[in-house]
């Protein structure tokens, strides 16, 4: 058996799991964005005929897995294991949302890293034989969000420049491990499971600021332990940096040695445009990559426009609790090693 | 948890160079904000004061309807959720008066009836008003207590 582990934290994968399928559901404002005419679906209505925000945001996770298992073509017995989580504490969102399925369910919290995680287990389990196909889930929702750890929807208060706006929606991919007729489907070749990073920001209004070392770990990691250099790379997106943290994060990363000005970009920057839509330095939430994902990155990847994509969701990882007793706001990122295979 | 002296460093510099590359608000462009839309708020008040002070009542009843009536305004449009968009706007010009007061105990209310009377309306309602109405009580008392004490000074003096 080949050694399955390159350098520190990096992981390849020996039969690369297919991405069979990818949905996106989003809110109304996500719908009004660049991204518009990519999603699956948009929903007009941010409560979804539910009575609460909680329930709204387990209805989206539920029709996002719903579309990707249509999109597969697959039925919920195939599935062996759904990977997923959301920010809501407890994971309320994911075991509402998921319980009609009645699929075995790994819930996971990695703050809006989710996404990178839920991947990265998903395809080691895959690799591992463990499984056939599994589904890899997140969501969030502006409201629910901002509710449990803001303020109240409807009072008024001044967002910093620094904030970022969480996005309503859910996304979810099918992994699994392909056939002939998904020859020529992206797959998954490696992943790079990130460490907490905490340089001591305490400011919970500039995420991108707290994610950004994290990030910027995760991505030189990657490099180090496969030996490549960021031109390797088609295209390296992080989650829900935003405006502010891309630019600490291409500092950082320039002071390592390594220069991705012209491969990066960020999902919390494709998903908004900041002029027209009042969302400051960016997209953000568990579903802020898993959409983007999902519309943007995938159709990419499988038209054969980009060879190869890092995909780096980062987390920061705070309650309302910890932040309240003045503790600061670590950070975590995971990478994906995303690949296309089709021949052009 | 102990930290080290160089990651402390590497923390304050980190946070340094933060600073520089988050932008910020335009302070003065805001208090301007502010102090329009926090004017023009106080001018609606006194065109109410005049208003039932015209229409015969005592001055201290005519004070009252009239906070009662910006108070009134305020949960209203906070219902229809038009007071964010105002914020967004105004800032402290909206918050400080009455009407910044009269959303904050409104939005929560509205916010947590999900969660029941007891636990939701009655446990949260006060979220983000209970620290200005408690500290409020509190340095009330603290300057009713100094300014007792004057009035006694003043009276031995005299």
């Amino acid at each position: 058996m080949m050694n399955k582990r390159s350098g520190k934290s990096t992981v390849i994968f020996e039969n690369p799991p297919v991405i069979l399928s990818g949905a996106s559901i989003v809110g109304k404002k996500e719908g009004e964005g660049p991204l518009k005419d990519l999603f699956d679906l948009i929903e007009e209505d941010a409560m979804l005929g539910m009575n609460t925000w909680e329930e709204a945001e387990s209805t989206f996770q539920k029709k996002a897995a719903e579309k990707a298992l249509e999109k597969a073509c697959l039925a919920k017995k195939d599935i062996q294991y759904i990977f997923s989580g959301d920010l809501l504490g407890q994971l309320i969102a994911t075991s509402f949302g998921l319980m009609d399925l009645e699929i075995p369910l790994v819930g996971i919290y990695g703050a809006c890293s989710t996404m990178g995680e839920a991947l990265a287990l998903g395809s080691m389990v895959l690799d591992g034989g463990f499984a056939d196909n599994i589904l890899a889930l997140t969501s969030s929702h502006f409201a629910s969000a901002e509710k449990q750890f803001r303020f109240p929807l409807d009072y008024g208060n001044q967002r910093p420049l620094s904030a970022s706006w969480t996005i309503t929606g859910s996304g979810g991919l099918i992994l699994g491990k392909g056939d002939q007729k998904s020859k020529n489907k992206p797959v998954v070749t490696s992943a790079t499971i990130g460490k907490i990073v905490d340089l001591g920001i305490k400011d919970s209004m500039n995420m991108g600021a707290c994610m950004a070392p994290a990030a910027c770990d995760t991505i030189y990691q990657n490099l180090v332990d496969l030996g490549r250099q960021p031109e390797d790379y088609d295209k390296i997106i992080t989650g829900d940096l935003g405006y502010v943290g891309q630019e600490i994060l291409i500092k950082l990363l320039k002071d390592k040695g390594y220069d991705i000005t012209s491969q990066h970009t960020d999902c919390g920057i494709e998903i908004f445009d900041r002029e027209t839509q009042d969302t400051h330095s960016g997209g953000s939430g568990c579903g802020c990559s898993a959409v983007t994902l999902a519309a943007y990155i995938l159709p990419k990847l499988s038209s054969g426009a980009w060879k190869r994509v890092l995909f780096v969701p980062t987390g920061a990882l705070l309650s309302t609790v910890s932040f309240n007793e003045g503790q600061s706001v670590p950070g975590i990122a995971h990478g994906v090693v995303l690949e296309s295979r089709k021949q052009l | 948890m102990e930290k080290n002296k160089e990651q402390k460093m590497k923390e304050k510099q980190y946070n340094e160079y933060v600073e520089q590359v988050t932008p910020k608000h335009n302070g003065a462009l805001n208090f301007i904000k502010a102090f329009v839309c926090g004017g023009a708020i106080c001018l609606i008040g006194q065109f109410l004061l005049n208003m039932y002070l015209h229409y015969g009542h005592p001055k201290e009843v005519a004070s009252a309807y009239m906070t009662l009536t910006l108070i009134f305004i305020s949960i209203v449009l906070t219902g229809f959720n038009l007071v964010t968009p105002i914020t967004r706007f105004a800032g402290a010009g909206y918050l400080v008066p009455i009407t910044g007061f009269a959303n904050s105990v409104a939005a929560c209310a509205i916010e947590f009836k999900k969660e029941g009377q007891i636990f939701g309306i009655g446990c949260k309602i006060f979220t983000i008003a209970g620290p200005v109405i408690l500290y409020g009580i509190v340095s009330s008392a603290f300057f009713g207590a100094i300014y007792y004490i004057l009035l006694q000074i003043g009276g031995i003096i005299r």
